[in-house]
């Protein structure tokens, strides 16, 4: 899918948009009439529902069939693995539990633990190397800010080098924790892409249209 | 572990057999005995204790750099040595300068001094003469300097406390 930016107005705005807004005014006005209603209709909604809901169950069998790279950085790691692995949080409930031993067959990228300078540039082969679509989790506060540390050997934050879609708190988090973090990134993945981030910052208007 | 005696004996022997001038103290301190040397001799001193002693000590335990800053000479290798069958552990120290931070490698003596010694190349600068592949271990091989030395800057970002809240103004812009 090709996302662009447009911005609506006559002079710019593609022909079929202005058309469909045309159309859209004359109906919020009543100035159709039965027939060319009905022929609007159906054509609008079969196009449309029929998208969106192979879009829906696209991304539905995307946040249902997380691949989470096998890969741990530092202490997170263990409760990164009992969220996963344990019986307890057993992580295959919520539909991510298949951890892949190689990034060429994950698509979820679990950074798990502190991140340092010598490390980052193998993480990002690792990001680069998964497959598309992918995400990544920065799980606790060493890899979201590097923590308690302040030191010539850590990066402070994952996000500087890779793109990073659910941050994680906590030193380290509870298996709960990241359970909710993926529950998360599983409602974004499921088309609330912003994850209400809008509303949080007051930044309605700025949306991109597919 | 070697009473205060049986240290000054071995540095005795270390004495007729390298010279005077190649120790520079010797000392007891809550029980543990520790020979200070100069680094020319250092290899010397190791392979002395090996072999030769009458009573050798035949494992290195460990070999770690330190940084005595403002103290000079500032850079310190510490060697612990164990002997396996007495069960009895020497301390061998040895002092440089940062301008030059020459020791004698002591791998072929012990080949587990081989990591040891790039580590304390890594972390401090000291560079061991005769080492067959002085690389860092810890830090990227292009990094630059040796982050463990007492003057060098912390590096990272400064975190954001209460107490220095002021140095960064209107932070949560």
């Amino acid at each position: 899918m090709e996302i662009t930016r447009q911005k609506v107005d006559g002079a710019t705005a593609p022909e079929d948009l202005r058309v469909r807004q045309l159309r859209a005014r004359q109906m919020l006005r009543g100035e159709l009439d039965d027939a060319e209603l009905d022929e609007y209709v159906e054509s609008r909604v079969l196009a449309t529902t029929l998208k969106s809901a192979g879009e829906w169950v696209q991304n539905w069998g995307r946040a249902n069939a997380l691949f989470p790279a096998t890969f741990g950085l530092a202490c997170c790691a263990m409760e990164h693995i009992s969220a996963i692995g344990s019986p307890r949080n057993d992580l295959s409930r919520f539909g991510a539990e298949v951890s892949r031993a190689s990034p060429r067959q994950a698509d979820l990228l679990i950074l798990s633990g502190r991140v340092s300078i010598k490390m980052a540039p193998v993480i990002r082969r690792l990001y680069d190397q998964m497959l598309e679509p992918k995400w990544v989790i920065s799980m606790g506060a060493c890899a979201s800010s590097a923590g308690m540390f302040n030191n010539y050997a850590l990066v402070a934050g994952a996000d500087r080098f890779l793109p990073v879609d659910v941050y994680v708190p906590g030193c380290p988090p509870r298996p709960e924790a990241l359970i909710y973090g993926i529950i998360k990134l599983q409602k974004k993945i499921k088309g609330h892409p912003d994850a209400g981030w809008r509303e949080r910052y007051g930044a309605h208007g700025t949306e991109e249209r597919a | 572990m070697p009473d205060a005696t049986g240290l000054e004996l071995v540095a005795q022997s270390l004495r007729e057999r390298l010279g005077d001038e190649s120790i520079v103290r010797t000392t007891y301190f809550r029980e543990q005995a520790t020979l200070e040397v100069r680094p020319q001799a250092a290899r010397a001193v190791l392979a002395f204790l090996r072999d030769d002693a009458d009573e050798p000590y035949d494992f290195l335990a460990s070999l770690h750099g330190c940084d005595y800053h403002p103290q000079e000479p500032r850079l310190g290798v510490h060697y612990q040595l164990l002997s396996t069958v007495r069960a009895e552990r020497l301390g061998v120290k040895t002092r440089v300068p940062v301008a030059m931070p020459q020791v004698p490698s002591v791998v072929d003596l012990f080949p587990g001094a081989n990591f040891q010694e790039r580590e304390v190349f890594d972390f401090f600068g000291v560079i061991f003469q005769g080492h067959p592949d002085l690389r860092r271990t810890h830090m990227p091989e292009d990094y630059e300097g040796h982050p463990q030395r007492r003057d060098f800057p912390i590096g990272g970002e400064p975190v954001l406390f209460t107490f220095n809240e002021h140095e960064s103004p209107r932070w949560y812009d």
